[in-house]
């Protein structure tokens, strides 16, 4: 992906101010989530200490997002719960991409296969996401595993259709008909004509699955389908603010969901910049 | 004739899919359920201590001990001739359950779906004129961030602002079950169905409205509104004849098509403000393991996604002058 980016640069890259823009918003979004990661990987449990004598407590400079009502502070159950989502949507957009490619190279396999995985994207769809993924979840017992099978199961469906179609229209193109006149193999036509097209349309739909994946796995633990009220999670942490609502206690819910909101507009901003600079078309601009 | 023709072969196909589809659905979700390893009586009565003596009763009653071959061959024969069950948590029929619920639900899907659809139609037309400048931008972030907003918490946000401090409306918007909707007045109906319905509709605005007004730009740079132009057509009038029409009929196609998102969007908004629709009972039913209620949800939810989808279909086969106009050609 690099490459291509660099080779594209040459010809037009002397100072053009929205490319560079476009680099500087990717940088940065992208460091802001990492930064949310790692720290909250590497914050431990000690700092989630309960203390009872600062319960409840507004924002202040020392408690930036105020405590709950345990007086755990609610800047690190944030960040430790962002970090969490976004550790879930990766690996739940991944599990997808991975279903997305094989079932979208096996469509265009033969018009069997294809009609076989049209049906099953129907399929998937016909069920209202949320509710497909509840069902998924209980399925597989509930919890963690129940959750993250939930998302990673049902995200895959249009990427499938984007592979799908990308295949079907590439191979209508005259160089791949020059290239079966002249003799050259099925696998030659895979991977040199095919898969360069392919890739950076897979790696930007699964960047743009991640916000869906997040805000769909927050959604289904905030109903009491998916982590354990253990977990530092987003969606537990304001199912819990919900009890507090009518005591005034607006902060408990208002920054963790804000944090969220950040998190996953970041992730479709990196998906937007990303997919302007890898198409040509508009690199330009 | 030939028209005839085409519309009784579109409904026959459609009614074969739909069938095609419950029946797999129904079967899938059944075995989902039935192979979960969920104790479905320990979800129900939670952390309660009971005695060996009422846990095996409540098995009873919850059928866990039938092979699920048979529980399914039996349930779905008990479909078949329209009796979806007794609701476990409700303790009546599920048909009545899911009645009762969805027209609740229906009402605020309803109404969320209109306002979005018009005020998302409006804000794209205006965003698509106004291309580049100030309000262009300003409806064009607006989309994005809502469409980036977690919609339980922009419910709990609307339920804070308006309930907790300004008090305008109730905090518990829910109606006790036992209470039929004779004795709540209109007044107190509608009063529950303002929040939840503005929540919705505000988050439905966004893909509608970034979707029209790409749809006029497009519209706009044709060779026909060029010409219209040279002819002396400017502003509003221009837009009114040349980009609405031509926007206006893949909007309401899209609008159509966004009836699963509408309806797990309702499920959260329900959630939030105990609102006794058919989202509400859905995550009761799911949480507390009432299979036949939960099943009898999800066949309905399917019907009510594909209907939405039929109706796309429809507007793109048989509404659409352009295609008409196609085929025609062909």
């Amino acid at each position: 992906m690099s490459t291509a980016v660099v080779t594209v640069n040459k010809g037009v890259f002397r100072g053009l101010n929205l490319r560079q823009k476009t680099f500087l918003i990717i940088g940065f979004t992208s460091l802001l989530l990492l930064t949310i990661v790692i720290s909250s990987v590497f914050l431990g449990d000690e700092s989630l200490q309960t203390n009872f004598g600062s319960k409840n407590l507004n924002p202040s400079p020392e408690h930036p997002f105020g405590t709950d009502w345990m007086g755990r502070d609610m800047f690190i159950r944030t960040l430790k719960g962002l970090g969490l989502s976004i550790l879930i949507g990766a690996f739940a957009s991944t599990i997808s991409s991975i279903l997305a490619i094989i079932l979208g190279l096996l469509s265009s396999t033969g018009k069997m296969a294809d009609s076989i995985i049209s049906w099953l994207v129907d399929l998937f769809l016909s069920i209202p996401h949320l509710l497909l993924i509840i069902i998924i979840s209980i399925g597989f017992g509930g919890g963690a595993t129940g959750i993250i099978v939930g998302v990673a199961l049902t995200h895959w469906t249009s990427l499938t259709r984007v592979v799908r179609a990308e295949i079907k229209q590439l191979k209508t193109q005259e160089y791949i008909h020059i290239s079966i006149n002249l003799g050259k193999s099925k696998l030659w036509i895979a991977t040199k004509h095919i898969l360069p097209h392919l890739i950076p349309q897979i790696f930007l739909g699964t960047i743009l699955m991640f916000p869906h994946a997040i805000l769909h796995e927050a959604s289904a633990t905030f109903l009491g389908f998916g982590l354990s009220p253990h977990e530092p999670a987003i969606g537990i942490i304001l199912s819990e603010s919900m009890k507090y609502l009518s005591a005034g206690y607006w902060w408990l819910a208002f920054f963790p969901g804000l944090s969220l909101l950040i998190v996953v507009l970041a992730f479709d901003m990196i998906g937007d910049n990303l997919g302007k600079i890898m198409d040509p078309r508009s690199a330009q601009e | 004739m030939l028209n005839n023709e085409k519309i009784v072969g579109f409904i026959g196909q459609k009614i074969l899919r739909l069938i095609s589809l419950l029946i797999v659905v129904c079967f899938v979700s059944f075995m989902l359920i039935q192979f979960s390893p969920i104790d479905p009586v320990r979800a129900y009565i939670g952390e309660m201590p009971v005695s060996e003596e009422h846990k095996a009763k409540l098995e009873e009653y919850w059928g866990v001990n039938t092979p699920p071959q048979e529980k399914f061959l039996n349930w779905a024969g008990d479909v078949l001739k329209g009796n979806f069950g007794t609701s476990l948590i409700y303790r009546m029929p599920v048909t009545d359950v899911i009645k009762e619920r969805f027209a609740a639900s229906l009402v605020l899907m309803a109404a969320s779906w209109l306002f979005s659809g018009v005020l998302g139609f409006i804000l794209g037309i205006v965003a698509g004129m106004k291309k580049g400048t100030w309000i262009d931008k300003a409806i064009k972030t607006y989309c994005y961030v809502l469409a980036a907003t977690p919609t339980f918490w922009l419910a709990l946000i609307l339920l804070m602002v308006f309930s907790v401090y300004l008090g305008w409306f109730p905090i518990g918007l829910s109606v006790p079950i036992g209470v039929i909707a004779e004795n709540v007045t209109f007044f107190d109906w509608l009063l529950r169905l303002i929040l939840p319905a503005l929540t919705l509709s505000l988050l439905g605005v966004a893909q509608i409205a970034l979707f029209t007004r790409e749809k006029l730009i497009e519209v706009l740079s044709s060779d026909y509104v060029l010409f219209a132009k040279a002819r002396g057509e400017k502003g509003l009038d221009l837009v009114l004849r040349h980009g609405i029409r031509n926007v206006a009929l893949p909007a309401i196609t899209l609008q159509f098509l966004g009836f699963s998102e509408l309806f797990g969007g309702t499920v959260l908004v329900e959630q939030v403000f105990s609102y006794p629709g058919i989202g509400q009972a859905a995550v009761a039913a799911g949480l507390r393991s009432d299979v036949p209620l939960l099943l009898g949800i999800v066949i309905v939810s399917a019907c009510f996604v594909f209907l939405g989808n039929s109706i796309a279909d429809i507007i793109y086969q048989f509404v659409d002058p352009r295609i008409k106009q196609q085929e025609a050609s062909i």
